[in-house]
């Protein structure tokens, strides 16, 4: 097994191209980010809250992408199914068996690990074009799963099932969007923390070595099949989590919310931010979120070719997402410095 | 009895909607290695395009004859201006750009011809074709269409010079330079091919799900599902896999008691995952072997 | 954060002040939204993805207000009309219904389109008590006063609508066979049912099948080849435009000809029965309360010429035939006429109060006979339709209006 350990590390020197500590932030900008997310909400109206609130959840998904494409090299169109997923088993605890939401959402994340371990296990099988069919089948397939008849009596069928938003608790005087919002950061922030921590362990470096080679990953000794499956099973259960988060902040589920444009969504908010770099998926869930909104603005007949043509710019500009910009930040300051 | 033969004939006319579609698919596919998210909307604009020629009063075989022309024009267009400058960015920001594509071609449509539906005009007649009501005339029509475009695109790949070097260009584009294949340029002929392709595909479709901008949502999902079950590098695979995707929907929808009807698209897409875990490059396609 | 409270607090303190001074010097009363010159209206239409195609409605609706803006608008005031695209996704509708509510702080919501949209958005706009005015869907839940006092209806409920095909059964043909293709979300279901609370305990035994599709499928041929098979005599259609379109195309393609019905969502002329081909279309029965844009009766209705100079003027282009725009027209002016009702007492409460005291209201797009009426416990502005059967390129009207609320449960 340490045989096996050091062939892993070895291996690991192919990955440096795209070096680990790349796909995070340094201590000082972390620390400049954290304090921006604690304080903004202090200043803000409510609807701004819920704003931010659904910029965090949503990265929390794309981060959870990013792991599985950035990280193991896996391609998913199919992430709206987990998420979908995530919702639903945290609405139907909080409104069909009266358990508290905090509890929901290791559930879902758990249930969620276990589809997406599951649904590794075929995909395996699958590489590129014929893994992106097989996961935009996922997709597609969940609304109808999630309207199934004799699920009705939990899910409420097509009608879908509406949440409760919980109040703060201990008394605090604080609105329900801005206690949430708070809860969402935590959740975040714990879940941000730890895949840093699992891409820079071992598990992480046989997710990128797979990505970078897999042949000679599974020459070194990595086992290919088990490492693949996990990714897709720790993508999953972020992304149901973060599902989760959406019922409880949207207080409402239903199957028209868990299409394949979610997955799109996810997806484009991931190239966005930078393929692999976790910190850009905040950035990209913040295009998804304001960029439509931007494009109707301008044209409301037009907005999806607005938006497109938005798409286009970005993607012309940095086609590496916002993770160039970063970098090219990175540089300008480093020569700053020098100067 | 009767019913089975009816849902497989049911299920051949419209696997033939899927394998037009399809054969597409492989067609950009070939051209540049992935998929194209936007081509069920570029064939869309196509067919709008024909129609809007039609009731300017051209006759219908020159509207098609127009329609196929602008569309090759517009596909290598779209390549030239579009997606050659992306051509060094990474394939998840090509994908990206499809998705981009596709909302464009959507919304413009919409805007220009709104979205009620059309009625399209067939040139085969909707009699019923050899006695049989389940299958009319146009479907029949439209599988011959597929047959020959099959025939063609076969002769085109395997026997033509611009062909081979195209499949080169895509598959081996380093050694393909090499050998002077101009392969920018090949890309672009296989984006016009592709284009040209799926306006046919959309001028066959539109006379039996209505002319509208969404109508290719769903058609390019069963699309895409057919060109990989039949393998993408095969476009007899792709025509196949269309037809096999129909008669197997039908099947299921009419004989898997319970939620067999509510769930024929999933049970459908499971199946065609599960031949994917025994044929992972399709049933006809040909096995990658990648070099270490 | 605690500095953001006293703020907020502070801001309140001004606004009642305002209030107060305003209301003391001139008699008027306004919430949030309105003033001496203006009444902001919110609206969520899906303008982009899969339901784009109801997008128009949000369009006729701004037009109509141009117009009105145009004409000098209500009371004096000009309606400033906000409408966002939530794409049919119920998270978006939340997000653009919070930030009508909170951003650009309207007076009402209006016209919502589509039952999950609204379902997201009903608990939230009746904590905070704000109107959520004719909403654009058939569902029968919007009837309920009592538990959600600022929701309120606006078209016939599908179920009521399901019902009066139901009792038409019943009474003309108690011993068919019938099959229901329906669409499998919230309006298939909501038609499944009403069918099947018509038919009561004694027709249940009339339907020999029940067969649902998905929106995502490009074609439904094989759905009706297996109705077909069931062989009955009379076959309901609750499907949308182009899967009504398609049913009654291979229909009769199939040389099938079961007694048709369908759903009144599906009626245009001009986007449904023509594609679908006039001699195919014979016979095809249904129920409308308002007039079909495409049919040549209604060309000399001086409600429709209203309609028809209006599109031309403010609308120029588009397409006439479809029924988003008669729809529009007809919501609009409802919202239109309660805003006069309310007169300068332009509060919440006030909108509520009059949306739900309409009395013998007619727009200029309904059948003739049908009007809207709405009352303290009646949420339903128009419950009545009247039957129809489509002979030669047109429809025609036969039999009495029918009143057909559905109390919801």
């Amino acid at each position: 097994m340490s045989a096996a350990e050091e062939v892993v590390a070895e291996g690991n020197e192919a990955v440096e191209a795209v070096p680990k500590r790349a796909m995070t932030l340094g201590t000082g900008t972390s620390l400049v980010v954290l304090l921006l997310l604690i304080a903004v909400p202090l200043f803000a109206k409510n609807f701004v809250i819920f704003q931010l609130t659904q910029l965090l959840y949503l990265g929390l998904a794309v981060l959870a992408l990013n792991i599985l494409t950035g990280g193991s090299g896996q391609f998913s169109l199919g992430q709206s199914a987990f998420y979908g997923i995530g919702a639903y088993v945290t609405a139907v605890m909080m409104e069909q068996f009266n358990v508290p939401y905090f509890l929901c959402l290791p559930v879902a994340g758990v249930l969620c690990f276990g589809a997406g371990f599951l649904f590794g296990q075929p995909a395996l099988r699958l590489s590129g074009v014929y893994l992106a069919l097989a996961t935009f089948a996922l997709a597609t397939a969940m609304p109808q799963l999630l309207k199934l008849n004799f699920l009705e009596h939990w899910t409420g069928g097509v009608q879908g099932l509406v949440v409760t938003k919980p109040d703060a608790p201990f008394g605090l005087k604080m609105s329900q969007d801005m206690w949430l919002y708070y809860f969402t950061l935590v959740v975040v922030l714990m879940i941000y923390v730890f895949s840093v921590n699992l891409l820079r362990s071992r598990s992480g470096r046989a997710f990128m070595a797979i990505r970078d080679n897999e042949i000679a990953a599974s020459a070194m000794g990595v086992n290919v099949a088990l490492y693949k499956t996990l990714a897709f099973g720790v993508s999953a259960g972020i992304t149901g989590v973060a599902g989760g988060l959406s019922a409880i902040a949207v207080q409402f589920v239903a199957p028209d919310s868990f299409t394949i444009t979610l997955a799109i969504q996810l997806f484009l908010g991931m190239v966005v931010g930078g393929v692999g770099w976790l910190p850009g998926s905040i950035i990209g869930a913040a295009f998804i979120i304001f960029v439509p909104n931007i494009a109707e603005g301008i044209s409301k007949g037009l907005s999806g070719a607005v938006f497109g043509v938005l798409l286009f710019l970005v993607i012309y500009l940095v086609p590496h997402g916002a993770r160039q910009v970063a970098i090219l930040g990175q540089q300008l300051a480093g020569r700053l410095r020098k100067n | 009895m009767e019913l089975f033969t009816n849902q497989v004939l049911a299920g051949i006319a419209t696997g033939a909607i899927y394998a037009c579609m399809a054969l597409a698919v492989v067609m950009i596919y070939q051209a540049i290695d992935h998929l194209n998210f936007a081509q069920g909307e570029m064939a869309m604009f196509s067919t709008f395009i024909s129609w809007q020629l039609i009731q300017w009063g051209v006759p219908y075989w020159g509207a098609f004859i127009i329609t196929l022309a602008f569309s090759f024009v517009a596909g290598i267009a779209i390549e030239r201006i579009l997606f050659k400058p992306l051509a060094k960015a990474p394939v998840l920001t090509n994908v990206a750009g499809f998705i981009a594509l596709f909302a464009i071609i959507n919304s413009s449509a919409g805007l220009i011809w709104d979205f009620t539906i059309k009625q399209y005009p067939t040139p085969f007649g909707s009699a019923p074709f050899l006695g049989s009501q389940l299958i009319s005339t146009h479907q029949a029509g439209m599988i011959g269409v597929t047959v020959l475009l099959l025939l063609g695109l076969y002769f085109f790949f395997q026997y033509t010079r611009i062909g081979l070097a195209m499949r080169a260009a895509a598959s081996v584009p380093e050694s393909a330079r090499l050998v002077g294949i101009n392969t920018s340029w090949m890309i672009a002929l296989g984006w016009g091919m592709a284009t040209a392709i799926g306006s046919i595909a959309g001028m066959l479709i539109a006379p039996v799900v209505f002319l509208e901008p969404n109508m290719m949502g769903g058609v390019l999902i069963y699309g895409f599902a057919a060109a990989v079950l039949g393998g993408l590098t095969s476009p007899f695979g792709a025509v196949v896999g269309g037809f096999l995707v129909g008669i197997f929907e039908n099947l299921a929808g009419t004989y898997i008691p319970g939620v067999g009807n509510e769930l024929k698209l999933p049970i459908a897409l499971a199946l065609i995952i599960s031949v994917l875990v025994v044929k992972p490059a399709g049933l006809f396609g040909r096995h990658i072997v990648k070099r270490v | 954060m605690l500095f953001g409270r006293t703020l907020r607090t502070a801001t309140f303190a001004t606004a009642v002040a305002a209030l107060a001074t305003s209301a003391a010097l001139a008699q008027k009363t306004y919430d949030t939204g309105a003033s001496d010159t203006e009444i902001k209206i919110g609206n969520i239409m899906p303008y982009s993805g899969p339901a784009s195609a109801y997008g128009i409605i949000g369009k006729t609706e701004e037009a109509y207000i141009k117009m009105i803006n145009d004409k000098g608008g209500i009371n004096g005031r000009k309606i400033n009309f906000v409408s966002y695209d939530d794409g049919y996704s119920p998270p978006k509708a939340v997000e653009q219904v919070r930030k009508l509510v909170e951003s650009d702080e309207v007076l009402a919501v209006f016209n919502p389109l589509g039952t999950p949209s609204n379902t997201a958005i009903q608990k939230y706009l009746n904590a905070k008590k704000i109107p959520q005015l004719f909403v654009a869907t058939g569902a029968t839940k919007w009837n309920d006063p009592k538990n959600f006092p600022w929701t309120i209806g606006w078209q016939p409920s599908y179920q009521s609508e399901a019902q009066i095909y139901a009792k038409w059964l019943m009474k003309e043909k108690p011993d068919a066979k019938v099959a229901i293709l329906y669409q499998n979300d919230d309006f298939g279901k909501d038609y499944l049912k009403g069918t099947k609370d018509g038919l009561g305990p004694k027709g249940a035994s009339m339907i020999i099948m029940e067969e649902s599709y998905e929106i995502s499928e490009p074609s439904i041929d094989g759905h009706i080849v297996k109705l077909k098979a069931a062989n009955p005599d009379v076959l309901l259609i609750y499907a949308t435009p182009k899967f009504a379109a398609q049913t009654i195309k291979k229909t009769a393609e199939l040389g099938w000809k079961p007694l048709q019905i369908l759903t009144n969502v599906s009626i245009s002329v001009g986007s449904v029965m023509k594609p679908a081909g006039f001699e195919a279309s014979q016979n095809v029965l249904s129920a409308a309360y308002a007039k079909d844009s495409t049919d040549p009766q209604w060309a000399n209705d001086p409600g429709m010429k209203r309609w028809n100079e209006f599109v031309d003027k403010y609308m120029p282009g588009a397409d006439k035939t479809d029924t988003g725009m008669v729809y529009g027209y007809g919501a609009a002016s409802t919202l239109v006429k309660t805003l006069e009702m309310c007169g300068d007492n332009l509060t919440r409460a006030n909108v509520m109060k009059q949306a739900a005291s309409l009395k013998d209201f007619a727009p200029d797009t309904l059948l003739p006979g049908v009007k809207i009426n709405t009352s303290a416990t009646d949420f339903a502005p128009i419950s009545q339709l009247q039957m129809q059967r489509f002979k030669g390129e047109k429809w025609e009207l036969f039999g009495d209006i029918i009143n057909g609320d559905v109390a919801p449960e």
